[in-house]
């Protein structure tokens, strides 16, 4: 019999999460700019995927014969000065451009997540980190990245830490915002008056009401580390060649912007079609989760 | 306001102090011996002490730190060796393309966004808001170093109406000054002008929703009066702040574009002393633009005073 009612109890709640999750995730899609975003960032996800398969050639092949060649059927996207496909040369560098964005959220998360909370929950803790958060973010992004990249050397690996560096401190301010609200709710006090301990209170109880904030703010750092990894590889500074990245692409493509033009159109299109994706996600997760706009907006 | 402005002030010192810090620490992560970089793999151990001994190799970290400070505070940023002249003499050889560029890249989009936004905002919801609002959101969605490499393909190379790249100082002519500068600034300026146009639309729409503007509107005022009068006062201190917020994004974005155009600014420097691993250049000139960042900023924080009484007011 308790088994039963507990069976039936779990089915409940399976069933209310579910129905939750179908409002969500309708009123996502009804939001047509998020699933425009969505379309367009599922379109590069897949390319960086199946790169190696919908590739017409390796992308550091070279063909002398096949130099400077225009857009035609057999190059998509033309060929470059070492004859080079430009478009498998693009499909491949998505790959760096999906896996430094990534990277470079997962890690400023975590880190950013961390010192927010703790400079939320500890005041005598929040004037030292906010004060080394003021000073680094009074860098501008691309320079410091820029900076960090001088002393590292180019490497992916370096790219990957010298932006999540430039947005560590962003992280650690939204979430510290918004955790300086939930700590001063009344279940926190609560808990702590029923004796939970404060790394409990912290995790359990103030991280997943931060969370709001920190997934809109992933979204967009996401879409400026894809920007900022192709302006460091553009410089030189970034991903070294001759492994393609759109940025280095766009390089080449500069000094020959004459004679061929394709060579720096198309790693472009690509680099706004991903920043465009996220940004229409990110502005739909917003309306989404942010009760404050959307109080605004009705 | 006295108060205002002075605490506004000390609280720059500990936000510089971190700055000095950071810049300081992150050039001297670098791998190996810096004298071994610059002298070359050729070079005989008596030269290498010998450059270690000048630049303070071989002092305690926090003693060159202290070193390097004290000659930031004298206006000393070091010698470039490639350059054979001071860092200071440097950054300010390249000063003037990198203010012309960022002030009228700042002035175009200023101009453009905040009508933009305000248009936007008072026609919400149809179709010249979504129109708008999808420009604003192309804006911040394409690099500006792309934006200028269209620019160049499509005025230069096809169109042959404008140089390429390069630059002309003021004291050449205006007309010669903006020819050449009228492409990056416009490049530079889209991104900014997208994102002031942006916050100026949400920052309005905000305002628009308080109570006093119901009253203006009970009371018959006409709607221009009600937005300029009204509601764009109370919605210009978000809008203020992002400008300032931005300028990070300006500055960064100038680095980038000064190399698309080939101007010979602060970004170009940097970049080329990337290039030259010319460690010394390159702190001098990110510790600048983190200091003018905070300054600008302060002005800023300054202007609230004459645009907001509530500020002036509050003790």
């Amino acid at each position: 019999m308790e088994v039963a009612s507990t069976g039936t109890l779990k089915n409940k709640t399976r069933f209310l999460d579910s129905f939750r999750r179908n409002i969500i995730l309708r009123r996502v899609l009804s939001n047509r700019l998020a699933v425009t975003g969505c379309m367009l960032l599922s379109v590069i996800f897949l390319m960086a995927v199946f790169a190696p398969l919908i590739a017409t050639q390796p992308p550091l092949q070279m063909k002398v014969t096949d130099r400077l060649k225009a857009p035609s059927a057999e190059h998509w996207f033309g060929t470059d000065e070492f004859g080079r496909d430009v478009y498998s040369r693009v499909l491949y560098g998505s790959r760096i451009s999906i896996a430094v964005g990534f990277s470079v959220v997962v890690i400023s998360s975590v880190f950013g997540l961390i010192l927010g909370l703790y400079s939320a929950y500890y005041r005598h803790l929040d004037n030292l980190i906010m004060r080394v958060v003021d000073g680094l973010m009074a860098f501008p992004a691309v320079l410091l990245a820029i900076a960090i990249m001088a002393a590292l050397g180019p490497k992916i690996e370096n790219v990957i830490i010298s932006i999540s560096v430039v947005y560590i401190p962003t992280v650690a301010r939204t979430v510290r915002s918004a955790a300086l609200v939930v700590r001063e709710q009344t279940y926190i006090e609560a808990i702590r008056a029923l004796g939970g301990r404060s790394w409990r209170i912290i995790w359990r109880h103030i991280a997943p009401n931060c969370m709001s904030p920190l997934i809109i703010q992933a979204t967009f750092i996401f879409a400026y580390a894809v920007i900022i990894e192709a302006s460091l590889s553009f410089l030189g500074a970034g991903t070294p060649p001759p492994q393609p990245s759109w940025g280095n692409i766009l390089s080449d493509g500069r000094t020959l912007i004459k004679q061929a033009w394709w060579i720096m159109v198309f790693p472009g299109v690509a680099i706004v079609m991903t920043v465009l994706g996220l940004n229409l996600i990110g502005d739909g997760l917003r309306d989404l989760l942010d009760p404050h706009t959307n109080k605004a907006k009705s | 306001m006295a108060k205002y402005i002075l605490k506004r002030i000390l609280y720059l010192l500990p936000v510089l102090a971190v700055v000095a810090v950071v810049d300081f620490v992150i050039i001297h992560l670098t791998p190996g011996d810096p004298a071994a970089v610059i002298l070359g793999s050729d070079a005989t151990d008596m030269d290498l002490a010998k450059l270690r001994e000048q630049l303070g190799l071989n002092l305690p970290i926090y003693a060159q730190f202290g070193r390097w400070l004290w000659g930031v505070l004298h206006g000393d940023l070091g010698w470039s060796i490639f350059m054979d002249m001071s860092v200071s003499t440097a950054i300010w050889q390249h000063l003037g393309p990198t203010v012309s560029l960022t002030l009228l890249a700042e002035v175009i989009a200023i101009v453009v966004a905040l009508p933009l936004g305000v248009v936007a905002a008072a026609n919400r919801g149809t179709w010249i808001d979504q129109s708008f609002m999808t420009l604003a959101l192309l804006g911040i969605s394409i690099p500006s170093f792309w934006i200028g490499l269209n620019f160049i393909l499509l005025f230069a190379v096809q169109l042959n109406w404008l140089p390429a790249a390069g630059y002309q100082p003021l004291s050449n002519g205006l007309v010669n000054h903006l020819k050449y500068l009228i492409m990056p600034a416009v490049s530079l300026g889209i991104m900014q002008g997208a994102l002031i146009a942006r916050m100026t639309r949400s920052s309005l729409l905000e305002v628009l929703n308080e109570n006093y503007i119901r009253t203006a509107e009970a009371k018959g005022l006409s709607r221009f009066v009600i937005i300029f009068k009204h509601a764009l006062r109370n919605a210009f201190i978000p809008i203020l702040t992002v400008i300032g917020l931005t300028f990070a994004v300006l500055i960064g974005g100038a680095v980038v574009t000064e190399t698309v155009f080939n101007i010979p600014g602060i970004g170009k420097l940097i970049v080329t002393s990337v290039m030259r691993r010319d460690y010394a250049v390159i702190q001098g000139a990110i510790l600048m633009t983190a200091v003018a960042y905070v300054l600008i900023n302060l002005v800023i924080d300054l202007m609230y005073v004459l645009i907001d009484p509530r500020v002036r007011l509050s003790k």
